[in-house]
């Protein structure tokens, strides 16, 4: 529902949002201008004596204004012809034009009323009320994403889109919402629609017949300090019935021009000074430096408009169709989808084809329309579950628990979980977890073990497929492809090989960095910019199924490098593995923005066993300004498979390894990572209590073996991985 | 070309929608390129003895802003009664406004003058920018103003 608020104002309002946040961007710069450029009244100069200095230069003055940046300007008539200046209040005297900046004028009425008048200052109160929501609604969306409002600065993950949109939201949104509101109150003020106006009492009937009282001998002036004035309009001299009309920032009345003695007074409301806030806030007239605040936040609004249109148009173009939907009182198979951005629909689309098209009738929907009432042909369900942010239900399946809590157990009729996620978030698909215990707790039976799908992998997708396929009694075979970029070609520079004698072949494979694309240089996209961490999606020959590597270079690098043990039957592995020199393959950037060792200066623990080595390699590489490094390493022997052996060396020796710890699992005494950590506990944790970030890649047996000895090592310090993890400095890369 | 057919609660003598003793006079008010946002303007009469007679005209829809039209707002107080149907736009600079009213006869030659006040939001007000007879021999001959107004013409 949230979701929704913000979407589709979003979308609605984008480009009208984005022309109010720049011209008010822009339009934040005069009043600095203006604040440094007008002379300034001393402290304790009265309005009687600016009045007085004034009239002394122009005895034809008409009106004195003071405008909320302190800018005095006054205007007279001179022998029948007007004249106007800013004045320096020191003087009295005239210091610069008092024509309004052009250009600034321009922008107003863009920004105000978009030229258009009465009709243009409500579209442009509308675009204000659409920022209000998507400020309010984007607020509750990070605050569920981070997991809670305390965790409001926590580490933005996702993709590059989401990054941006969200880093760039949660420092402006506050200037945005406080911005947009005071829009809306200024608008119905200026519409009249609030009792804040100061207006003029009614002119008095009778004055007292005198003329030409100094303003400096008026009481009601030489009490008012000039920060207090508005304005001043002198009468006229000829007609004794005239009298000074003087507004102030406390109401409006009128002054004798005989006598100086107050004829009438009106006292502003109380919200005037409301009024007189909100203004001075939005329009930075008064307030240059926090208008130059908002300005800046500002300008975040046209890049939050692509960003969440990018966000928005990559979930509808990754939500297909679901052709030939069978209804949910006929069909026998009924899938369920728990989606957050789409990418699960693009599963579930595959799987409800490759169903039907094995003789089933399949009907597909969101959780949301979960109803076990109507499935009265059903002989299972499937539910394919996506987590948000924390553990959250997302988009698809709000409200899902609730209905399955009040919903009785269909008998006969068996379910299976599948989650999908990104294990880089520390509740790896909690959400459908969640689901798979709730419906074991009331009674459903179990068709599947819950399974999961990491990081839209298609391969795992496709060994759930064939489980599901063994049980049905069906040849299940799911290619799911998730949209993916083009795939260029990579030739192959270098190869070094390890592991033959511990039965491991393992090989380093090097490749030429191809060219760019201009679009993706313009993006800073793809082979433009990647770096160590992110992952080569390699298309072998004859399957449309990329398989996922990490990189252990980045473009600064100026090559391709991924490490790549060859697996029994694996058909991806086994090609890369006999490439040789010279020969090509297909393969495309897929960023894995979780997985980056991040710039600053605190301390990086790395810790990699097997190919996992690779990306930190890479990392290892990258670090230029000897940023303090451990590397815990685990092998099966050094003499065998001892990867990037000469590196490491190298590095150590120019400063980008601070210390390499190998563990080696084959020989008289088996030691792995995990012993190593034990074994340098002590340096381990005082790195952590000094901000340092772990690492981790390598096999998910070597991943749980780490986690529970760092568990027992952060005990003293009353600190947990997933404490870490939660603070985005416990990251993992588990294949 | 702005028709208002319009009586005033207070002088119903000035505007007699249908009186024989009546007829339509066009006032045409043009503008300076003063370089700021639209102009408030306000086109009022007085009496031979100088006191407040009616208004004809007010140009700005916002009555938070008629205090600034300060000749007028002295005469009225801004009073809503006495520009009911009688309102328009604010005039853009260097623009003309004409209206069309059916204005009484005895309107003209007895000492009657016609004021425009104008007001410019973030410039000055310019209370009686033009002030002029209201007479026969006036008709068509342009008169003017001090500050906002180019000139102000009535034709009849």
């Amino acid at each position: 529902m949230i979701r929704l608020l913000h979407r589709w104002p979003g979308l609605a309002g984008l480009l009208l949002v984005a022309l109010l946040a720049v011209s008010g961007a822009a339009l934040s710069v005069f009043p600095v201008i203006e604040q440094f450029a007008a002379p300034r009244a001393a402290a304790g100069l009265s309005v009687g004596d600016l009045a007085a200095r004034v009239q002394a230069e122009y005895p034809g003055v008409e009106q004195i204004r003071r405008a909320p940046s302190g800018r005095i300007t006054a205007w007279w008539f001179e022998d029948g012809t007007p004249g106007a200046a800013v004045i320096d209040p020191a003087t009295g005297q005239g210091v610069a034009s008092a024509d309004a900046n052009p250009v600034e004028r321009w922008l107003v009425n863009l920004h105000r009323q978009l030229f258009a008048g009465d009709t243009g200052r409500l579209v442009m109160a509308a675009g204000a009320g659409v920022m209000l929501l998507l400020c309010a609604s984007g607020a509750a969306l990070i605050a569920r994403r981070m997991g809670g409002w305390r965790r409001w600065f926590g580490p933005a993950r996702g993709g590059p889109a989401a990054r941006l949109h969200v880093e760039l939201a949660r420092v402006a949104v506050a200037g945005l919402a406080l911005s947009a509101l005071t829009a809306l109150w200024m608008t119905a003020s200026t519409f009249g629609l609030l009792p804040d106006q100061a207006r003029a009492p009614l002119f008095p009937a009778t004055t007292s017949g005198q003329t030409g009282i100094a303003p400096n001998h008026i009481a009601a002036l030489a009490d008012l300090p000039v920060a207090a004035l508005r304005d001043l309009s002198f009468p006229d001299p000829t007609d004794p019935a005239d009298a000074f009309t003087l507004k102030t920032d406390r109401g409006a009345g009128y002054l004798d021009q005989g006598t100086g003695e107050v004829l009438a007074w009106t006292d502003a409301p109380a919200l005037s000074r409301v009024t007189d806030t909100f203004t001075m806030l939005h329009t930075g007239r008064g307030a240059a430096v926090i208008g130059l605040v908002l300005g800046l936040m500002a300008l975040s609004v046209p890049a939050l408009a692509v960003s969440g249109f990018a966000l928005w148009l990559a979930g509808w173009r990754a939500r297909p169709r679901i052709r030939r939907n069978a209804s949910a009182g006929r069909a026998e198979t009924v899938i369920f989808v728990g989606s957050e951005a789409g990418s699960t629909w693009g599963f579930a689309a595959t799987l409800h084809r490759a169903l039907s098209e094995a003789g089933q009738s399949v009907h597909v929907a969101p959780m949301t329309a979960f109803d076990p009432a109507c499935y009265r042909a059903a002989k299972r369900l499937l539910i394919l579950a996506a987590t948000y942010g924390d553990g959250m239900a997302p988009a698809s399946a709000k409200g899902f628990i609730e209905r399955l809590e009040h919903a009785p157990a269909l008998s006969g009729v068996p379910v299976a979980v599948l989650g999908f996620g990104d294990h880089s978030f520390p509740a790896f698909c909690a959400f459908a977890d969640e689901v798979a215990q709730l419906l074991t707790a009331k009674g459903w039976t179990e068709l599947l073990p819950p399974d999961a799908v990491d990081r839209q992998s298609p391969q795992d997708f496709a060994r759930w497929g064939c489980a599901l396929g063994r049980t049905l009694g069906l040849e299940l075979e799911l290619v799911h492809q998730p949209a993916q970029p083009a795939t260029e070609a990579l030739t192959l520079v270098s190869r070094r090989d390890y592991g033959a004698e511990v039965q491991a072949p393992t090989a380093i494979l090097r490749f030429a960095l191809p060219r760019a694309g201009f679009w993706q240089r313009l993006m800073r996209r793809g082979f433009a910019r990647f770096q160590a961490g992110d992952l080569l999606a390699v298309l072998p020959e004859g399957d449309a199924v990329p398989r996922l590597y990490s990189l252990a270079s980045g473009s600064r690098d100026g090559f391709v490098e991924i490490v790549v043990r060859k697996q029994p039957g694996g058909l991806c592995s086994g090609q890369l593995v006999a490439l040789e020199p010279g020969s090509t393959i297909r393969a495309f950037i897929r960023p894995n923005p979780g997985f980056h060792s991040g710039h600053g200066r605190a301390p990086l623990i790395l810790i990699g066993a097997g190919t996992g080595i690779g990306p930190l390699a890479g990392m290892i590489r990258a670090n230029r300004h000897a940023r303090p490094v451990h590397l815990f390493f685990g092998l099966r022997a050094r003499e065998s498979d001892f990867l990037f052996a000469e590196e490491l060396a190298g590095w150590q020796r120019d400063g980008r390894l601070a210390r390499l710890t190998t563990a080696t699992s084959r020989g008289p005494r088996p030691y792995y990572v995990q012993d190593a950590l034990r074994h340098e506990a002590a340096e381990v944790l005082t790195m952590i209590r000094s901000g340092a970030r772990i690492m981790v890649c390598g096999g998910r047996a070597m991943a749980e073996g780490v986690t529970a000895a760092l568990t027992d090592i952060l005990a003293p310090a009353g600190l947990t991985p997933a404490v870490l993890k939660a603070e985005g400095r416990y990251v993992e890369d588990v294949f | 070309m702005k028709s208002a057919i319009a009586a005033f609660a207070l002088t119903s003598a000035l505007v007699a929608p249908g009186l024989a003793a009546a007829r339509p006079v066009t006032f045409t008010t043009t503008l300076n390129n003063y370089g700021g946002d639209g102009a408030y303007l306000v086109i009022y009469l007085t009496d031979a003895a100088g006191r407040y007679a009616g208004t004809l005209w007010v140009a700005g829809g916002k009555s938070k802003y008629y205090d600034s039209l300060a000749g007028w707002y002295r005469a009225t107080g801004g009073d809503p009664a006495q520009i009911d149907g009688i309102t328009g736009a604010s005039v853009g600079a260097g623009r003309t406004l004409e209206i069309t009213l059916d204005l009484a006869d005895a309107l003209f030659d007895a000492g009657y003058v016609l004021h425009v006040d104008a007001a410019v939001e973030d410039m000055r007000d310019s209370p009686d920018d033009v002030a002029v007879p209201l007479t026969t021999q006036g008709a068509g001959k342009p008169t003017p103003g001090r500050r906002y107004v180019a000139s102000l013409k009535y034709d009849m």
